[in-house]
C-alpha cells in the first residue's frame, strides 16, 4: 500500500464519521420538531375548543341570559337559576373542604407518628384520588340522598362534592406545610410556644399562600364537576331558585349538559353561552388563587 | 410560679396539665383525617351491600359472561350481560390512550429536555389550563366539533360514536401523562446527562437512551393512571358516544361505557328498590374493581422499579 492509497484511505473514513455525524444531528433535529409538534397539539387543541365555544356562543350571551329562567325556546333560556345553585353548592363546599382537608394535612405531618393509622391514611388519600367521579355520586345517592334522607338537595350535592375534592386539597396543604422551615418550628419551641401554638401562630400562617392555592384548585374542581351531581339527582330544569339547604337545584354543569342534550340544534348556542360563563368563573376563580399567591409571597 | 429543686438540679418541666391543646387537639384532628378513611369504607360497603340486591335477581356468571345489556327493556328483552358496557369502556380506553401516550410523553421529553426555558414557562400553564377545563366542556366540543369534523371525512359515521369521544378523551388526558412523565424525567440527575453529553451523544440519544430508561418507572405510572383516569371518565362518553350499549368492534358506532350507563340511569326516572335500579351499583362496582386495579399497579411499578440515584 503507498502512502497515498493510506491516506485517502483515511480520508474516506473521516468523510463516512461526519456523514454519521451529520446524520445523527439531522435525526436530533427530526425528533426535536416531532416532540414540539406534540408540545402544540395540546395548545392547539385548547385553542380550538375555547375558539369554538366562543365563536357558537358569543352571540348570545347577554344582561337576559345572565339574568333568565331556563325554558324550552332556545332564545328565552337564561342561566339565573344555575348560577344560584352553584353559588350555593360553592358556600358549603368550600368551608367545609377547607376544615377537613386542612385538619388532615395538618394532622398528618404534624402530629402522626409513623403507625397502621397514619399509613392507612396515606395510602386512602392516595386511592380516593383515583376514584372515578360518578362513584362518588353513588356514594352521594346512596348515603346522603337516601339514607341521611337529605334528598335530591343542595345539601347533598355540596357534601358529595366536598369528599371529593377533598384529596386534592389535602394533598396541596400537606406539601404548603412540608415546605415550611423547620427553623420557624425551632424557633417557636424555643420561645416556649408549645406544638398547637406553633401549628396556629407559626406553620399555618407561613403555609397559607400554598393551602389557599390548592383550596381554590380543588374548588374549582368542584365547580365544573358533572357526574357526581347527576347521580344525586339535581334538576336539569327548573325555575325556581333555591333558598335552602334542602331545596332542590341545578347547577352550571348540570345546566350546559341538559341544554347540549335538546334535538333543537339552537341549544348548541345556548349551551356554548352557558360554558362560556362557567368558564369565566373558572378563570376569575385562578385569578383570585394566582393574586392570593403573589401577595402573600411577597411578605 | 413554682419551681421544685431537686438533688441534681432544677427541673423546669412544667406540670402536664389534664387538658392541653396538645393532648386534645391531635385527637381532633385524627378525626378528621379520619374521615377519608369513612369515606373509602362508605364507597365499598355501599357498592357491595347494593349490588347485593340486584346479584340476588342475576347470577353473578350471567352478569359477567352475558353479552347483551338491555335492562331497561321490559319483559323476556330484558338481559343483563355487562360485557357490552365493559368493551366500551376499553374501547374508549384504547383510542384515548392511541392518542395520549405518544403525544403526552413526547410533550413531556419536549417540556424536560429541549425547551428553552421560556418557551416552558408559556407552555406549562397553558397545559394546567387545558387539564383544568372541566370534562362536560370536553364532551360537548366532542358532540359538536369533532364529531360533525369527522364525519366531513368518514361520511357513515354516526353521531354517537366511540371514535370522537375517544380522540378527547385522549386530547384530555393529554397534559396529566406529559406533566407526570416530565417530573419523572426532572428527576434524572444532571450528571448522568452530562457524562452522555461529554461521550458526545445528541440530546435524542441522551433523551431517549438514558433519560427515558431512567425515568421508565415514572413514566410507565402516568400510562397506568391515564389509562384509569380514561377508564373513569364520565360526561364525555355519555354526550359524545350514545346511550346503546353496544358489542362491536367498530369504533364509528355508538357504544356505552360503564359510566355513561351509569349518568343515564340516575339522569332518567327508574324507580328505587327495582332491579334494573340496582344495576347501577353492579355497575360501579366493576368500574370501581377496574380503576382500583389500575391505581395500584400504577403506585406498585413506581415503587418496585424505580432507579434510585445518589
Amino acid at each position: 500500500m503507498t502512502q497515498m492509497q493510506t491516506k485517502q484511505l483515511t480520508q474516506m473514513k473521516q468523510a463516512d464519521e461526519i456523514k454519521h455525524i451529520q446524520g445523527r444531528k439531522a435525526r436530533n433535529r427530526l425528533f426535536r420538531n416531532i416532540f414540539l409538534a406534540s408540545t402544540l397539539v395540546g395548545v392547539i387543541a385548547l385553542i380550538v375548543l375555547l375558539a369554538d365555544i366562543f365563536v357558537k356562543g358569543i352571540g348570545w350571551l347577554d344582561l337576559d341570559f345572565l339574568t333568565g329562567n331556563s325554558s324550552r325556546i332556545p332564545e328565552k333560556n337564561g342561566i339565573w337559576p344555575a348560577l344560584v345553585g352553584t353559588l350555593w353548592l360553592m358556600m358549603i363546599t368550600a368551608p367545609l373542604t377547607f376544615i377537613i382537608g386542612v385538619a388532615t394535612a395538618i394532622y398528618l405531618e404534624e402530629y402522626a407518628r409513623d403507625n397502621w393509622f397514619s399509613r392507612f391514611v396515606r395510602m386512602n388519600i392516595s386511592n380516593l384520588a383515583g376514584v372515578p367521579s360518578i362513584v362518588y355520586g353513588l356514594l352521594g345517592l346512596t348515603v346522603f340522598v337516601r339514607i341521611f334522607y337529605f334528598g335530591n338537595s343542595i345539601l347533598s350535592g355540596a357534601l358529595t362534592l366536598t369528599l371529593l375534592v377533598l384529596p386534592i386539597l389535602i394533598v396541596a396543604a400537606q406539601e404548603a406545610i412540608r415546605a415550611v422551615p423547620a427553623t420557624q418550628r425551632q424557633a417557636s419551641y424555643a420561645l416556649g410556644a408549645n406544638k398547637w401554638q406553633t401549628v396556629v401562630k407559626v406553620v399555618l400562617p407561613s403555609a397559607l399562600p400554598g393551602i389557599l392555592t390548592g383550596a381554590i384548585l380543588s374548588l374549582s374542581r368542584a365547580v365544573g364537576e358533572t357526574a357526581p351531581i347527576i347521580a344525586i339527582g339535581a334538576v336539569a330544569f327548573t325555575r325556581a331558585i333555591p333558598d335552602g339547604l334542602r331545596d332542590s337545584f341545578t347547577a352550571l354543569p348540570v345546566q350546559i349538559y341538559s341544554w347540549a342534550g335538546m334535538s333543537n340544534r339552537d341549544f348548541e348556542h345556548v349551551a356554548s353561552a352557558g360554558i362560556i360563563v362557567l368558564l369565566v368563573v373558572l378563570l376569575s376563580m385562578n385569578a383570585v388563587a394566582i393574586f392570593l399567591r403573589n401577595k402573600y409571597q411577597k411578605r | 410560679m413554682k419551681v421544685t429543686v431537686k438533688e441534681h438540679g432544677l427541673d423546669l418541666k412544667k406540670p402536664k396539665k389534664l387538658l392541653s391543646s396538645d393532648r386534645i387537639m391531635p385527637l381532633v384532628l385524627a378525626l378528621f383525617a379520619g374521615i377519608s378513611i369513612l369515606t373509602t369504607i362508605g364507597i365499598v360497603i355501599i357498592l357491595l351491600t347494593e349490588s347485593a340486591g340486584f346479584f340476588r335477581e342475576v347470577p353473578l356468571l350471567d352478569f359477567i359472561t352475558g353479552t347483551k345489556w338491555t335492562p331497561l327493556f321490559g319483559g323476556s328483552q330484558q338481559s343483563f350481560g355487562v360485557l357490552p358496557l365493559i368493551a366500551g369502556t376499553l374501547m374508549i380506553t384504547v383510542i384515548a390512550s392511541l392518542v395520549a401516550l405518544p403525544i403526552g410523553l413526547f410533550s413531556g421529553i419536549y417540556l424536560s429536555e429541549y425547551a428553552p426555558a421560556k418557551v416552558r414557562s408559556v407552555l406549562k400553564p397553558v397545559l394546567e389550563i387545558l387539564a383544568g377545563i372541566p370534562t362536560i366542556v370536553y364532551g360537548f366540543f366532542a358532540l359538536t366539533f369533532v364529531t360533525p369534523l369527522l364525519q366531513q371525512i368518514i361520511p357513515n359515521m354516526s353521531i354517537f360514536n366511540a371514535l370522537s369521544a375517544g380522540i378527547v378523551v385522549g386530547i384530555m388526558i393529554i397534559p396529566m401523562i406529559s406533566s407526570m412523565s416530565e417530573d419523572a424525567m426532572s428527576a434524572v440527575p444532571r450528571s448522568i446527562r452530562d457524562a452522555a453529553y461529554a461521550l458526545g451523544a445528541t440530546r435524542l440519544e441522551v433523551a431517549l437512551k438514558v433519560v427515558v430508561p431512567a425515568a421508565l418507572s415514572g413514566i410507565v405510572a402516568s400510562f397506568v393512571l391515564g389509562l384509569s383516569r380514561a377508564i373513569g371518565e364520565t360526561m364525555i362518553v355519555a354526550m359524545a358516544s350514545g346511550g346503546l350499549a353496544n358489542l362491536t368492534w367498530n369504533p364509528l358506532e355508538s357504544m356505552q361505557t360503564l359510566t355513561a350507563y351509569i349518568v343515564m340511569v340516575t339522569n332518567g326516572d327508574t324507580s328505587h328498590g327495582s332491579v334494573e335500579y340496582y344495576t347501577i351499583y353492579a355497575v360501579g362496582l366493576v368500574l370501581f374493581i377496574m380503576t382500583m386495579i389500575m391505581n395500584l399497579l400504577a403506585g406498585y411499578i413506581k415503587k418496585r422499579f424505580r432507579e434510585e440515584y445518589r
